[in-house]
């Protein structure tokens, strides 16, 4: 039977949601399931870990100085770990990617990123060619599996258990690697990665200010802010803010495209959400191809309208 | 200080990949192959940290088919002063590729090893992460900016969250992101210039690398197609169509 440790995400104070959805894909590989909770503080984030449904146990690493952050940190503790186990599991978010190739290289195993689907214990699906193309993969039963799992592939397991919390020591960050600073982006408004509801706004806004009736239509939407690459590249919004490809793969239940033609790039950073709402004043754009509700005509009239008639 | 920067040749990003009618793989016949773009802003950095005076040398090394020698000759047109093939006909997994690295980190001794944060085509993102790991050295992945003073690289990261910064002790391994630079054109007469730099090859057997390919693809699909929703009028139709969804 398959044993799985799931590296646990944070920021310190709170679970990342990214965590109980790797939790759902550790359960369809089935078996023991444990959750390692690195952190300078452990007690409220291994408390919500424990909470999460099907875990048997929480493990408990206390770290110092934000060396939760850091895979140098993380990375030869897990291996210390890892005896047991048949599977280790981390979301395929920039603190997954970072730390679990490091994982993988120290155990002498392959890793299979961004698992999309479980075939089998040792079998998966996963994305190429920035999602053009789906691929199954088998690694050997007789090793470990180290994998990330894209987290907008799994629903979000539920809470309300209470599993056991263990602690299994503590880990300290080399010397030669040292945390400085986090500077967060998007201010008060939901996370654009995990936001259940988000709103993006494309080139046709026209510029930096017009892109206010994005902002308030997602603050009557409770929604996060996304933008396309090409309002980015025109200097409407940051960088942080691009869906799409090359920028941030997400899936919420409701996403909001306004002003946004769909080049696939862009498409390919929502093909998971679940409801696509479409808004441009060109009827033959590419979103409406993939949109489950289309609306054609001025985003300068309609945003507002939306907006009154949400608030 | 020597930088060794990796380039993986990979099919060109403007092609539209497509998967084979019988699922065995995807089209790769007459489809143009380029330098994978993460790794040509490795290489871009790794030049202007040496025309700002803290590198002395670029090298630039792929591991793949012998046709990689193109990807090679433009690194060299861009800047780098060297370059290094290691020639493998077969498919080479991320860590093959870190093992493969490693043994020429050891030959090389490089202060900095720069890599894109992930290929194009397998988007594994592992090969940095896995180097670091083998050759016990810090690894600043997704690198928005590095600033390299004193045998310390300070990286801004771009992560979920916002912006990280980390400092890291050279040796070490960097991988970089989109934004971190414009990679500059190359001109004619560099690629000229190109054509008389050094270019090493080496079979991947004479490294004494054991490979490690373990994760075997048994089929090739194209992704699950949305498909075409419904049209509404106006906004009154549109929050009509939400409340049935139960979304508002």
């Amino acid at each position: 039977m398959s044993k799985i440790l799931i590296i646990a995400e944070h920021d310190g104070q709170a679970l990342n949601p990214s965590t109980a959805k790797t939790l759902t894909c550790a359960a369809a590989i089935g078996g023991d399931i444990d959750i390692a909770v690195f952190a300078d503080s452990v007690d409220a984030v291994a408390a919500e870990a424990a909470a999460l449904d099907g875990v048997s146990k929480v493990l408990t690493v206390e770290t110092s100085g934000n060396g939760f952050r850091l895979a140098a940190a993380l990375a030869p503790k897990i291996v210390a770990m890892a005896e047991g186990y048949s599977h280790i599991l981390a979301p395929s978010t920039t603190f997954g990617k970072d730390l679990l190739p490091r994982v993988a290289a120290l155990l002498g195993v392959a890793q299979i990123s961004d698992v999309m689907a479980v075939l089998g214990s040792h079998e998966f699906q996963r994305p190429i060619y920035a999602g053009n193309a789906i691929v199954n993969v088998t690694v050997p039963a007789d090793q470990v599996m180290a994998g990330t799992v894209r987290t907008a592939s799994f629903a979000a397991a539920g809470a309300g258990s209470s599993a056991s919390i263990e602690s299994a020591g503590s880990a300290e960050a080399p010397s030669h690697t040292r945390y400085v600073k986090l500077e967060a982006s998007g201010g008060e408004r939901p996370d654009l990665q995990s936001a259940p509801r988000v709103v993006s706004g494309g080139r046709a806004l026209g510029s930096e200010e017009n892109f206010d009736i994005i902002y308030q239509l997602a603050d009557a939407m409770g929604a996060g802010v996304g933008a396309s690459r090409a309002a980015v590249d025109a200097g409407y919004v940051p960088n942080d803010m691009q869906v799409g490809q090359t920028g941030k793969i997400i899936a919420p239940d409701l996403y909001v495209a306004i002003g946004i033609s769909g080049a696939i790039q862009h498409l390919t950073g929502i093909k998971d959400a679940g409801t696509i709402v479409a808004i441009n004043k060109d009827a033959e754009a590419p979103i409406f191809e993939v949109a489950d509700i289309g609306l054609v005509g001025d985003l300068f009239n309609i945003v507002p309208e939306l907006t009154q008639k949400l608030a | 200080m020597k930088i060794l920067v990796g380039l993986k040749r990979v099919i060109d990003y403007n092609v539209r990949v497509q998967v084979k009618p019988d699922g065995s793989g995807v089209v790769t016949d007459g489809v143009k192959m380029s330098i994978n773009p993460f790794d040509e802003i490795a290489l871009e950095e790794a030049l202007r940290l040496r025309e700002a005076g803290v590198a002395e040398e670029v090298v630039v090394v792929s591991i793949g088919p012998g046709a990689a020698q193109q990807q090679l000759r433009t690194g060299l047109a861009m800047g780098a002063d060297r370059a290094i093939l290691v020639e493998a006909d077969e498919e080479v997994q991320p860590l093959t590729a870190a093992r493969v690295l490693l043994s020429l980190v050891e030959k090389e001794q490089p202060g900095l090893v720069m890599l894109g944060k992930q290929a194009i085509d397998d988007d594994c993102s592992q090969t940095g992460q896995m180097l670091a790991a083998l050759w016990d050295r810090p690894q600043a992945t997704f690198a928005s900016e590095v600033v390299v003073a004193d045998g310390v690289a300070t990286v801004t990261r771009e992560v979920d969250a916002g912006l990280e910064t980390i400092e890291v002790d050279l040796p070490a391994l960097i991988t970089v992101d989109l934004r971190l630079n414009e990679p500059r054109f190359v001109k004619l007469p560099d690629i000229m210039k190109a054509k008389k730099k050094p270019l090493d090859e080496m079979p991947l057997a004479e490294l004494g690398v054991t490979a490690g390919n373990f994760v075997s693809t048994s089929a090739y699909a194209p992704p699950a197609q949305r498909e075409r929703g419904i049209m509404v009028e106006d906004v009154d139709g549109l929050m009509a169509a939400l409340k049935d969804k139960g979304l508002v």
